[in-house]
């Protein structure tokens, strides 16, 4: 038990914001790829986009309690965005990506309406609705999307006109990172922040929220906007790395991997999806070394075990551990 | 009295209602109310379980929408406003079952309400320890009614009353004008009373206070006025004494052993 030791209420709040030890040895250990697995440096800019889109997506389940079954839309509006301002020959990727988000968040802006509007099972269906509408869109407009076959034509050019993408993964996972890292940045702000306590407001208790004078709606709308930015980031670093853009960014496999991933990591601490990422590409890509058809099987019997055995993740799961050993010594 | 009292908030007082109608299906909960609160006035509300006490502030608050009939919060018509704008404008309420934010320490609980009422709850890209002035003003809430000891405790780590108390703490934060109180001792150990009713009796003057009670004690300690709901409805308003030995209360509300109640409160 910690004794109650308190003097200044600010010192107080200040100490649960300050960077911890373990937080800079994960940022740290991120590094760790470009010296132990050179080889694997494509896969670890896969993870660390999708530990980007996990990111948006725990900002709105694990800070605000919006489960959505369709945030690939988002994510896809950012990735098309960047892949067709490329196809049509702006290929310089900064300004790319700042023009994916800006699209992701004005889309996120229009559906935050419906969204503020419910709660739990509609919400699910809701959002599902979305991912859905939106992948059929982009697959009729084939005009513009290359619909089922795909956007042709993606070129990126060198990022600061200095460092080309190369075959060993090592300017895309540098590049990935680099905007993993911001972005954390500004969310770990975000959740320290008034509008990061009004959120943890919403999830608890949200006719309370009304009864001291907040507009409930008004915060969902925004972080739903602000999540769809950091989707539509996520979606457009892929692209621009990978060269090519197809359905599958819209797919509901990818809403439904994305909250898979939370969820194996842990929701609400931030570094839960980024864990959570790591955890899933990792198993995915050894699984399918293993048998590339039935892989899921394995994704399936790992998801099973974590939510038994540790049911806020393997983040809440550690944290669990720590406080054992510190209880024990 | 406000500088700025407009003549028809005289008039209306802090808090008034006229023609309150409210009913699900062929359940009439809410039938021609009528109410006016003058500004820094304590009311209680009384009346038997299901005389619609919480309906009449559920109403009031616009957590329910009446079927007809008005609500003026001094004197502008606020019948269609949502909660949230009534609680800016000053109407603000407790509820009788806590509803507090279980996960989030005392402190932060205040000062999400505070932060909420200052429109800094939006910032985003500002860290929270930046808005000293909201946080010292939340800690003092607390201080004010005992709560600073604990107020790194998560609520729902605390004591039940000190929940009851931080849910005054909650609608404190708001500066309200106008605060209706739902059974705030509900289910208090007596043990724990004190501080509770310390807490109510030392509430602004500035206040105008309407609180659901069934203590009697409480009710002829800390009001000036009584209103007594029976199904739905207003039965009578009056001096505590006047309540007290009201024929009609006795009969309708009270029955025998509550008039004996009623007697020792009005006496003692």
């Amino acid at each position: 038990m910690k004794a109650p030791t308190v003097t200044n209420p600010r010192d107080y709040l200040h100490a649960q914001m300050r960077w911890r030890w373990s937080e800079i040895a994960f940022w740290l250990a991120t590094l760790l790829p470009f010296v132990l697995t050179p080889s694997y440096l494509v896969l670890a800019s896969q993870i660390a986009i999708a530990a980007l889109f996990a990111l948006s997506l725990d900002l709105i389940l694990g800070f605000c309690g919006i489960v959505s079954l369709g945030h690939a839309a988002y994510f896809g509006v950012g990735a098309y965005t960047a892949g067709l301002l490329s196809a049509h020959g702006w290929g310089e990727p900064i300004s790319g990506l700042l023009i994916a988000a800006v699209a992701a968040g004005v889309f996120g802006y229009a559906t935050s309406f419906i969204v503020a509007r419910f709660r739990h099972l509609a919400l699910i269906m809701i959002t599902l609705g979305i991912g859905l509408l939106l992948q059929e869109a982009a697959n009729s407009a084939s005009w513009l999307t290359g619909g089922s076959d795909g956007l042709q034509g993606i070129h990126t050019w060198p990022i600061l006109g200095m460092f080309r993408l190369d075959l060993y993964g090592y300017t895309a996972y540098s590049y990935s990172l680099i905007f993993l890292f911001l972005v954390f940045l500004v969310a770990r702000r975000l959740v320290h922040s008034p509008f990061g306590l009004a959120l943890r407001g919403i999830r608890e208790n949200t006719t309370r929220m009304a009864a001291i004078g907040a507009s409930t709606h008004a915060h969902i709308r925004l972080i739903y906007t602000l999540a769809a930015v950091v989707a539509g980031l996520a979606g457009a670093i892929l692209a621009q790395t990978t060269e090519t853009v197809s359905l599958e960014v819209l797919g509901f496999q990818r809403s439904a991997d994305v909250l898979v991933m939370l969820i194996l990591g842990g929701t609400g601490r931030l570094y839960g999806g980024l864990i959570g990422a790591a955890v899933y590409m990792v198993a995915r890509d050894q699984f399918s070394g293993l048998n590339p058809q039935f892989w899921y099987f394995w994704i399936g019997l790992l998801l099973i075990g974590v939510v038994m055995l540790v049911p806020n993740g393997v983040l809440g799961g550690l944290s669990l551990l720590v406080r054992r050993g510190k209880a024990s010594t | 009295m406000s500088a700025n009292g407009s003549a028809s908030g005289e008039r209306d007082g802090a808090l008034s209602a006229r023609g309150l109608f409210k009913s699900f299906g062929s359940l009439v909960v809410a039938s021609d109310i009528a109410l006016r609160l003058p500004e820094g006035a304590r009311y209680a509300l009384i009346g038997p379980n299901g005389a619609g006490k919480t309906t009449l502030i559920n109403l009031l608050t616009g957590m329910l929408r009446p079927d007809a009939g008005q609500i003026f919060l001094g004197g502008h018509d606020v019948t269609s406003l949502a909660p949230q704008e009534r609680v800016r404008r000053g109407l603000v309420r407790t509820f009788q079952i806590n509803s507090l934010f279980p996960h989030l320490t005392a402190l932060e609980s205040v000062t999400l309400a505070v932060c909420e009422r200052c429109r800094v709850a939006q910032t985003w890209w500002r860290q929270l320890t930046v808005y000293t002035h909201e946080i010292d003003e939340a800690y003092q809430i607390l201080s004010s009614l005992m709560l600073a000891p604990v107020a790194h405790r998560p609520t729902r780590e605390l004591a039940y009353g000190q929940q009851r108390l931080l849910e005054i703490a909650l609608a404190l934060a708001t500066r309200p004008k106008v605060l209706l109180l739902d059974e705030p001792a509900a289910g208090v150990p007596s043990e724990e009373s004190t501080e509770l009713f310390a807490a109510i009796a030392g509430l602004p003057r500035d206040i105008t206070v309407l609180f659901i009670e069934h203590d009697m004690d409480l009710v002829f300690r800390f009001a000036s006025r009584v209103i007594v709901m029976v199904g739905g409805t207003v039965l009578v308003e009056g001096t505590p004494h006047e309540i007290a030995t009201d024929q009609r209360v006795r009969a309708v509300y009270l029955g025998k052993a509550g008039g004996k109640a009623l007697e020792g409160g009005g006496h003692g």
